[in-house]
Parts: structure tokens; C-alpha cells; sequence
């Protein structure tokens, strides 16, 4: 991508402009993480609370159908078991913020099951593949911009989002499942 | 209406009371647990940074550049043939890379088409449905060091387009 912006920018002569976006891109990414400091903090410290009340172990046994279905190759009750699921909760609800430190330690947990270190192993691949089809159910952010957008009715999306969200994730599972032969 | 804003205001501080009082009761101590979990915090931030400076970088650049309006009007005459609104284009090309450039794009949409129109519904739904592909798989993967990610970007981007077609379909049939 960067190769092709700088080639690009040199055929529009506007190379220097792309540099500058690099560089911005740079630093905005670097203060994100500061961010993040301070929410993955706050969301880790729940969750520690969490699996060391049960809950996580709770929310896992009640999800434990499809987990079992989308990670044959996880052991029924493995850590990672459980931070997918939190991940996976914290998705659906549309708490982004939340789901990413839980996916983050849900992949280290998997990482132990891998024999292949530099390599994705099956249940990372699903879990990922998932993970970027949302699987949210009320799409706060967008009914938000509609609301101040001036809609009339910022809500009616609602219905047709979680259709296609449906769509998608199937779609999602369906080719991890069938790509995971050749790949 | 009322029932979506209040599920979305109160979701979070239920969801973190929840956790806190449940824990309490099953005789965890709260506080040094907590501090215990946050401390793992600085190291993930940390860790995926440079992964998310690498992304940002080349997401910048590409968008600057103008590559996407490149790759946008080469699909145009596809998305035509298929019946698939073109407007809604530059919604799929960034949607996979950015997700705020890309509620900018549907901010625009609504702008230009006004937000209750058909154009307006459909960028709603696909954006709604839809996730950030390439930022996912960077921080997951870059967190524990995984190079060979295998089919977990084709897989993405079909789920993807999958997607936007479901949301043009949908619409049509709802509001058509």
C-alpha cells in the first residue's frame, strides 16, 4: 500500500502530501495507544474479576454449543474458551472497546494450543474472520449519526443491519470453514 | 426508539456492575484483583502499537494518494452491471481499512443524498453491518507475532461484500 501511494503521488506530483499523511497517520496511531493504555487497563482488571468470580466460566458453559461448533480444536473449557466468549459478548452488545483486549488475551490463549508459532492455527482464523464480520445487534454508533444526521426515523436500520450482520457472519464461517482445506 | 436509546445508554455501566457485584458476592477481592488485570494493560497497548502505527502509515498514504479513487472507478462499471448503487462504492473500498474514514464517507452520503433516502438506508445497514477487517487482523495477529495469516483476509473480504450485497438487497425489499 505504501508503495503504491508513493508511486501514485509521484505520477499526481503530489508526493509530498502522501509523505505528510504517513507520517500523521504515525503519530495518530501512536496516541491511540496511549488511549488504549488506559482502557485495556480498566477492561483486563474486569476481566480478572470476571474469571476469578466464575462468570466467564458461566458465560462460556451457556455458549459452549457454538463455541464448541466454530473451535473443534479448542478443549472444552481451555482459557481461551473463555476470553472468546467475553469477546464475543462484548461485540454483540456493540462494546468495541471492551472486546478488544478481551479478543487480544483470547488469541494469546490460543497461541499456547499452537504448534506452529508464526503460523495461524484453524480456531484463531474463525475467531478472527467472526470478529471482522460484526456481530453486533444494535448498531449504536450509526443510529447515533442518523439521529443527528436528522432522520426521521434513525432506528429503522435496525432490522435490515442485523439481516445483513447475519449474512455476513454465516458467509464468514461458511468460507473459514471451506477456505481452511487449501489455505 | 426510546427502547434502543435506553438499551444503549445503561448497556455499559449494567455490564460493569454486573461483573463487580457478581465478583463481590462469590468473595473475590475486587480491588487487587483488578489492579491485577489492568497491569497486563500497558504490555497489550503497547505490543500491538507498532502494528497500528505500520497500518496507519499505509492507510494514510494509499488514501492521499488517490489509489482509491483509482480503484473505485474501476469498479464502478461492475457495481453497475451487478445493479449494485455505485454511490456506495467508496463506502466498500474503505470500510475494510478505516472505520473512521469511513463513517465520514456515510456522513457524506447523507449530505449529498440526505439520510432517509435509499442511499442513506443502505450505507447505514452496510456500515452497521460491517467491521474494520484490516485493523482487526493487524492487532490480533501483530499482538502475538503471527506472520502467515492464511485465508483470514480472503475469507474477510468476501464476508464483506457478502455483506454490502445483503444490505442493498434488504433495503430494497424494506423501503424499495
Amino acid at each position: 500500500m505504501i508503495i503504491i501511494g508513493v508511486f501514485l503521488g509521484l505520477l499526481n506530483g503530489n508526493v509530498d502530501q502522501v509523505v505528510q499523511s504517513g507520517m500523521d497517520g504515525a503519530v495518530q496511531a501512536v496516541e491511540l495507544c496511549l488511549g488504549f493504555i488506559g482502557i485495556y487497563s480498566m477492561w483486563l482488571g474486569l476481566m480478572e474479576i470476571a474469571q476469578r468470580s466464575g462468570l466467564i466460566e458461566e458465560l462460556s458453559k451457556k455458549m459452549s454449543g457454538i463455541l464448541n461448533f466454530l473451535f473443534p480444536d479448542v478443549p472444552k473449557g481451555h482459557p481461551a474458551m473463555g476470553a472468546m466468549a467475553m469477546n464475543m459478548t462484548a461485540n454483540m452488545f456493540g462494546l468495541g472497546n471492551a472486546a478488544t483486549p478481551f479478543g487480544i488475551k483470547a488469541m494469546e490463549h490460543l497461541q499456547e494450543l499452537n504448534r506452529k508459532k508464526g503460523r495461524a492455527t484453524d480456531a484463531m482464523c474463525m475467531f478472527l474472520v467472526i470478529n471482522g464480520s460484526s456481530v453486533q445487534l444494535i448498531p449504536a454508533t450509526i443510529i447515533a449519526i442518523r439521529s443527528s444526521a436528522g432522520s426521521s426515523n434513525p432506528s429503522e436500520i435496525v432490522g435490515t443491519t442485523l439481516i445483513a450482520t447475519i449474512c455476513s457472519t454465516v458467509t464468514a464461517i461458511i468460507s473459514a470453514k471451506v477456505l481452511r482445506r487449501w489455505m | 426508539m426510546d427502547v434502543i436509546d435506553a438499551i444503549s445508554k445503561y448497556l455499559l455501566p449494567l455490564f460493569i456492575s454486573i461483573i463487580l457485584i457478581y465478583g463481590h458476592m462469590k468473595g473475590v477481592d475486587v480491588y487487587s484483583t483488578f489492579i491485577e488485570g489492568a497491569r497486563e494493560g500497558l504490555s497489550t497497548a503497547i505490543r500491538i502499537m507498532p502494528y497500528l502505527v505500520a497500518m496507519s502509515v499505509a492507510i494514510g498514504m494509499f488514501r492521499t494518494s488517490g489509489a482509491m479513487d483509482i480503484l473505485i472507478s474501476a469498479l464502478t462499471p461492475l457495481s453497475k452491471l451487478v445493479g449494485f448503487p455505485p454511490e456506495i462504492l467508496p463506502l466498500v473500498v474503505m470500510r475494510p481499512i478505516s472505520g473512521m474514514a469511513s463513517l465520514g464517507i456515510v456522513t457524506e452520503l447523507f449530505n449529498i443524498y440526505g439520510v432517509d433516502s435509499f442511499i442513506g438506508r443502505v450505507a447505514s445497514t452496510a456500515m452497521g453491518s460491517s467491521e474494520t477487517i484490516l485493523y482487526t487482523l493487524s492487532i490480533y495477529f501483530g499482538s502475538i507475532g503471527i506472520k502467515d495469516i492464511r485465508y483470514t483476509l480472503i475469507a474477510g473480504f468476501i464476508a464483506e461484500i457478502v455483506g454490502f450485497i445483503a444490505a442493498v438487497a434488504i433495503c430494497n425489499f424494506m423501503f424499495g
